[in-house]
């Protein structure tokens, strides 16, 4: 089914979305990757505030290639999501709505993703040039000494993502899978 | 004996890398297009269809395919009668991918250290594989290599008597294992025999043979054959998200080995396998 939602995500809005959905996001999303996620998890480990709020926020787990002078962002498809495994349940418990990368996810963040009502998309790998036409502003708003992985605010419109991993813990990836095995 | 002065170097590969990151080779654009028509799943074909306009936007636009325009790695066949002048031949190659990574909006992707992990922020340095031979041609291969599918290939060190059906059991664990997230449609890069680390190189040698081209070897183009028909089989689909097209080729190259050992090397690439040749 294809479904247009506005961000941020209520926990509402998140169990309305069923594995297999195609859905395009529009609103505010945040990008963070491997480095970007080590350092929010020492600052919580450190007591500290994180420098944005995740309640209700989407993260994509991306780092873009550079713009070009009159671009908004160069490439800017999905990483690789279970290298963030280890700190995507923490921020899923403050209230991280939503995820967007590619590949599996680690038991421990499924049933994180149950637990707080949350939902996991997986945008196409390796369509980075067609994903930037959907960012129509990119801002770095934390950690800029990062490069590629500093956390930017990015406004997208008509984000094309799938849901694989919805907040009752159902799996695109093993059910479409076993769909079409025949070995 | 011939004389070339290692600018010349410097800016084939400074070219090479942002060819290679815009636009795909003419064999994987075929073999894109050939899956579209035969994939099962229709979210397949969505996804595939997607991947095709990717392609487009990125050579007309000019902006990388990926987002992860990878690691350079450099294949360099070089002639015993040629005589470099100007510089170092492995800083000249390094030149060439910080010129190319930093001129053409490429990502810069490397660090300086695998553990204090500090970028060196011009992609330098590459991986180089030098070759020396006959001749007085330098032939020179760029392929960048993105991690996502880079980070699910595996060693495997069986043993002689598990023979080529251990081969294609840990070719198919390996495309089991890495599933969506080495971004498939994949290319499959085997090779087989020699020792730890030479089975690894050709299984990254063997992702840039042109995808279609098959083995000359006339067991090993029907193993490429059999591997490709049974990753295709498993159901992982584009995208990982269910489907016939699993993979676009499986390309194995071989060595002789040791009497106790069958050392096997599979390196995973996503479907923006790049690879460009230049002869100089």
């Amino acid at each position: 089914m294809d479904i247009h939602i506005q961000t941020p995500i209520t926990k509402e809005k998140a169990q309305e979305l069923k594995a297999g959905d195609y859905v395009y996001i529009s609103g505010t999303i945040y990008t963070a990757r491997d480095a970007a996620h080590k350092r929010m998890d020492e600052t919580l480990s450190a007591g500290d505030e994180l420098p944005i709020s995740v309640a209700e926020q989407t993260i994509y787990y991306m780092g873009p290639s550079p713009a070009r002078e009159w671009r908004t962002i160069g490439s800017a498809g999905p990483t690789t999501a279970s290298r963030m495994d280890k700190y995507a349940p923490r921020l899923l418990d403050l209230g991280l709505a939503a995820m967007i990368g590619k590949g599996k996810r680690s038991q421990a963040v499924i049933d994180a993703i149950i637990r707080n009502k949350a939902v996991y998309f997986a945008a196409v790998g390796g369509a980075g040039a067609l994903l930037s036409k959907c960012i129509k502003k990119s801002e770095v708003v934390a950690y800029d000494d990062l490069g590629t992985e500093a956390i930017r605010k990015l406004e997208v419109e008509n984000f094309p993502v799938i849901v694989v991993i919805d907040s009752e813990g159902n799996n695109l990836y093993e059910t479409a899978i076993k769909e079409y095995q025949e070995i | 004996m011939r004389v070339v002065n290692v600018e010349e170097i410097t800016r084939n590969i400074k070219e090479m890398c942002i060819e290679a990151n815009h636009f795909l080779s003419k064999d994987m654009d075929f073999a894109m297009k050939n899956a579209i028509s035969t994939e099962k799943s229709p979210l397949g074909k969505q996804i595939l269809n997607q991947l095709q306009e990717n392609l487009q936007i990125a050579g007309e636009d000019m902006i990388p395919i990926c987002q992860d325009t990878g690691m350079a790695v450099v294949f360099i066949e070089v002639g015993q009668e040629v005589y470099f002048e100007g510089g170092i031949l492995e800083d000249a190659i390094n030149e060439g991918i910080r010129q190319g990574y930093v001129e053409g909006y490429l990502r810069k992707s490397v660090v300086k250290d695998p553990i204090i992990r500090e970028n060196t922020k011009d992609n330098t340095p590459g991986i180089i594989h030098y070759k020396i031979v006959k001749g007085d041609k330098v032939k020179i291969k760029v392929a960048p290599k993105g991690f996502g599918s880079e980070n699910m290939s595996r060693v495997f060190m069986l043993k002689p008597a598990d023979g080529i059906e251990g081969v294609k059991d840990a070719v198919l664990t390996a495309v089991k294992d890495a599933g969506p997230n080495a971004c498939p449609p994949m290319v499959v890069g085997v090779g087989i025999g020699g020792t730890f680390e030479k089975c690894a190189l050709m299984a990254k040698e063997a992702l840039t043979r042109e995808v279609g081209v098959h083995s000359d070897i006339p067991y090993v183009k029907e193993l490429e054959e059999e591997l490709l028909m049974k990753i295709n089989k498993l159901g992982i689909g584009p995208g990982g998200l269910g489907g016939s097209t699993t993979a676009l080729a499986v390309n194995v190259n071989t060595y002789p080995t040791h009497i106790a050992g069958l050392p096997v090397g599979i390196n995973i690439c996503c479907h923006v396998n790049r690879h460009v040749v230049r002869t100089i």
